[in-house]
């Protein structure tokens, strides 16, 4: 048995025969050419079979994947008959060069030129002029390329990489799962694995070698794991695995594009937390109705200097724009504790958890933070945005955050910047003091988020990393109930809107007892998202009521999550 | 030759889809079509170098246009990108 480790790019759990698909040869001897008409003729009559198949590919591909992919190989026969591309070859041939040592020099000086662009669509464009290169190369030698069209049942290809000519026609009935030797979550290759909705692990380094011809393989697109020649006792659990994945995933589908509402019509509302702009595709792909937590951090942490007001409003518009309108809260930055931020150079601290960290540390650099903050509102102009400031203690802190966002608009009016003049100024309730005085916060906040993770350990004084006392870390503690009630009761009370963009807003067991106190927004990774739609269906608004009474009546934790899980539907 | 400047408005700069319609509406034209931006010249029949040279949105370009039917070309260029591009 073999285990690899690789990307998971497109969920679900695949269980078949292996078969490596191996790319053709593609190798050749340059060579001067005398007869260069004849040679930019021959390179016509390859490009021309190469436009045909693709166009045949890409109406193969409009009826068995979508439009969407179509288009992309459509777009592979503009960039094949490009002028700029043409005349380089052209020219090359009458310099003497044949016609592969052209297409190769001119295609690679495209691609390179789009790879050192800043920018993942471009970056995606050298992706298809590779393809495109090695479409011509091999029509100009003759040299058939992987054909994918006819597959036994249950196959798992392995292949380098999956262009999308392989897979426009792509024989998708019979694949049970796809491995690949590159590519990330944002490749070609993981859009139309997901599109097909084929289990997909990626980037598994040397698998094409690794994994041979006849070989079982179990490809676990969920975790990113492929499993080679599994023992009996492994396949029989896998096998079970994917029967309820496809058994639960297409109960789920019935809640795509649909309201999400209690079983009495209580309308609720299902966003998504993510951690950069990238992420936003994969979120609405989920079906999320909103961003309930953008962590800004990563603009920072992927960087080695400050970054400008300019890139961080790109960063943010990006996000506000593709929700079309829809809320998209973002969280100012949550520097200290455990993201430390190199070129800031913060000092270390015998208590970091408990010190000069997120909104400490940002209203301590008013400079540094009113970047981030002009950037905000001049994005708010592209959507609905919303501030959220992590790690508040007191009221006082929001009342400086609002006094800088006030000064940030009277600049950016002067300045002559389109800005959204009503953004709204919420807080991340992930503190016991937050908690205690939820009433005052709501009079100063426009909105509330709950950061369980934050608030569960802070409340326990507990980490969860710790094996001694993780079981410490758990949110049906009675204490931390009675936190999350009351942060929620005070929201409600006050008229603001209330969200949670912890991991527990994802609790199947916690979720009935949320609707009972008044939770408006739940924001949870993507995956979580139709589950969810689902669980909140299924309990009206009195039946939470009821549990939720029982619930804090509990005495013990254990006595908590003995009740939900008897009660969970 | 006929030549004037306009200010690329669509909001994701020169991509796949506006540079593609750009470079197909400039070859119904027999004139060729020069893009001139900042730092670059490229063919503006030819999405791929349009791409190439990542004009961002708020860029200020240069369309010259050279042939029989150059002031028609240049009009039809310059309503393109004024329109932002179909986007």
């Amino acid at each position: 048995m073999g285990m690899y480790q690789g990307v998971n790019a497109s969920e679900g759990i695949g269980i078949g025969t292996v078969m490596v698909a191996v790319d053709p040869d593609l190798t050749f001897e340059p060579h001067e050419v005398a007869d260069t008409a004849a040679e930019k003729e021959r390179y016509q009559a390859a490009l021309a079979v190469f436009c045909e198949k693709t166009q045949a590919q890409a109406d193969h591909m409009k009826v068995a994947v979508g439009e969407n992919e179509a288009e992309i190989m459509a777009g592979h026969i503009i960039l094949a008959q490009d002028p700029g591309m043409t005349d380089a070859i052209n020219g090359a041939i009458d310099g003497g060069a044949c016609a592969e040592q052209a297409l190769v020099d001119a295609s690679t000086m495209f691609e390179n030129m789009f790879l050192s662009m800043d920018d993942e669509m471009f970056r995606l464009r050298a992706a298809d002029i590779a393809d495109i290169r090695t479409g011509i190369l091999a029509e100009l030698l003759g040299v058939e390329v992987v054909d994918l069209s006819v597959l036994p049942e249950n196959t798992v290809v392995v292949v380098h990489d999956l262009t999308p000519s392989m897979t426009a026609t792509i024989d998708k009935e019979h694949v049970a799962g796809i491995v690949t030797e590159t590519g990330g979550r944002t490749s070609h290759s993981a859009i139309i694995a997901r599109a097909l909705e084929i289990p997909a692990v990626l980037s598994v380094a040397n698998s094409c070698s690794a994994l041979r011809n006849g070989m079982t393989a179990i490809v676990d697109g969920s975790k990113g794991v492929v499993i080679a020649e599994p023992e009996a006792d492994v396949l029989a659990d896998y096998q079970a695995k994917a029967a309820a994945f496809a058994e639960e995933k297409a109960a789920l589908e019935a809640f795509r594009g649909k309201e999400t509402v209690t079983a009495d019509g209580i309308k609720k509302i299902l966003a998504c937390n993510i951690g950069s702009p990238n992420d936003v595709a994969n979120a609405l792909e989920h079906d999320c109705e909103a961003i309930g937590l953008f962590r800004s951090e990563f603009l920072f942490m992927d960087a080695t200097e400050l970054p400008s007001e300019e890139e961080q409003f790109q960063a943010y518009r990006k996000v506000a724009s593709a929700l079309k309108g829809a809320p998209v809260i973002i969280r100012t930055l949550d520097v200290g504790g455990d993201k430390a931020i190199p070129y800031l150079a913060m000092e270390p601290e015998e208590n970091p958890f408990m010190g000069f960290r997120a909104v400490r540390y940002c209203l301590e650099n008013a400079d540094q933070y009113k970047v981030q903050l002009r950037a905000l509102l001049r994005a708010g102009a592209f959507g609905d945005v919303k501030i959220m400031i992590p790690l508040v203690t007191c009221v006082e802190e929001v009342r400086a955050v609002k006094a800088l966002v006030e000064e940030c608009k009277a600049e950016l009016e002067a300045e002559g910047f389109q800005y959204d003049a009503n953004i709204e100024v919420g807080v991340m309730m992930e503190t016991p003091a937050a908690s205690l005085i939820a009433d005052k916060l709501a009079e100063e906040a426009d909105f509330f988020s709950i950061g369980t993770n934050d608030l569960i350990g802070y409340t326990m004084c507990a980490d969860r990393g710790n094996d001694h006392i993780s079981n410490l870390y758990q949110v049906y503690y009675p204490a931390v109930l009675r936190s999350i009630k009351n942060i929620i009761e005070s929201g409600v009370k006050a008229g603001i809107m209330v969200g949670m963009c912890g991991e527990a807003a994802a609790d199947p067991l916690l979720e009935p007892l949320l609707i009972s106190f008044g939770l408006e927004e739940f924001s949870m990774s993507a995956p979580s998202i139709l589950r969810a739609r689902k669980t909140i269906s299924q309990w009206t608004k009195a039946e939470c009521d009821e549990l939720a009474e029982k619930a804090l009546a509990c005495t013990t934790a254990a006595e908590v999550k003995e009740l939900l899980e008897a009660a969970a539907r | 030759m006929v030549s004037e400047k306009a200010t690329l408005v669509n909001p994701q700069g020169l991509h796949m889809r506006p540079a593609g319609l750009f470079a197909s509406t400039m070859s119904k034209f027999a004139s060729e079509v020069i893009v001139v931006a900042p730092d670059k010249e490229v063919n503006g029949k030819s999405p791929m170098a349009l791409m190439a040279a990542g004009i961002p949105c708020g860029t200020e370009v240069e369309v010259k246009c050279d042939g029989a039917d150059e002031k028609e070309a240049l009009a039809a260029a310059i309503e393109l990108i004024k329109s932002g591009l179909g986007e």
